[in-house]
């Protein structure tokens, strides 16, 4: 099952409501994704914490209606250490 | 989280090996270019690892997801710890870190 490019971005910007979100389809066919998440909200956690926390963005959706996200998460370049 | 024997299995497999993958397929005939690409990580960096193919057992399939609270396979532990999925392992790998960590956790592998 599909989804759109426009509500996974909505669905990560709700719980990370500071961050820049780039979402590429990859094969265009709303399946396979990259999605890159720049947020200061994740400054001081491990990438996997990163992305733990955008998986429970899309509640449950990763693995399910989603198969594939590829994905890159970071802290603004002015917030690094 | 004790309870379920799944993660009795789990906890006792990343203990007793330094590196594991949680795979769809195995290391010969990888079912998953997710899983493919972290093989071939480890194979670069001729690091020994122990691969576990979640397709033929269901409960493990779920349960490492959970055990790890994190939603896809693959996934990769080292010393214990898991360390991340596909997209992490090879950003550790470009940058140099995995190289270090393999290092700090005592596990040989080339350069």
């Amino acid at each position: 099952m599909p989804m759109e490019a426009s509500e996974l971005k909505q669905l990560i910007i709700q719980a990370i409501p500071d961050a820049t979100v780039t979402i590429e389809d990859l094969r265009g066919d709303g399946d396979h994704y990259a999605a890159s998440i720049v947020s200061p909200a994740f400054k001081g956690k491990s990438r996997v914490q990163q992305h733990q926390m955008v998986y429970d963005a899309l509640k449950g959706r990763m693995g399910s209606a989603l198969h594939a996200l590829a994905l890159q998460t970071g802290v603004p370049d002015d917030l690094r250490d | 989280m004790t309870d379920n024997p799944v993660f009795t299995r789990i906890r006792e497999e990343v203990d007793e090996n330094d590196v594991v993958v949680f795979m769809k397929g195995t290391p010969m005939f990888p079912q998953c270019g997710f899983s493919a690409a972290v093989v071939q990580v480890l194979s670069a960096l001729d690091v020994k690892f122990k691969g576990i193919d979640v397709l033929t057992d269901p409960a493990l399939r779920e349960g490492i997801k959970q055990y790890s609270n994190w939603p896809t396979i693959p996934q990769l532990y080292v010393g214990g710890e898991f360390i991340g999925g596909c997209d992490i392992v090879r950003e550790l790998y470009d940058s140099g870190e995995l190289q270090q960590l393999m290092d700090e956790k005592g596990v040989e592998h080339a350069t």
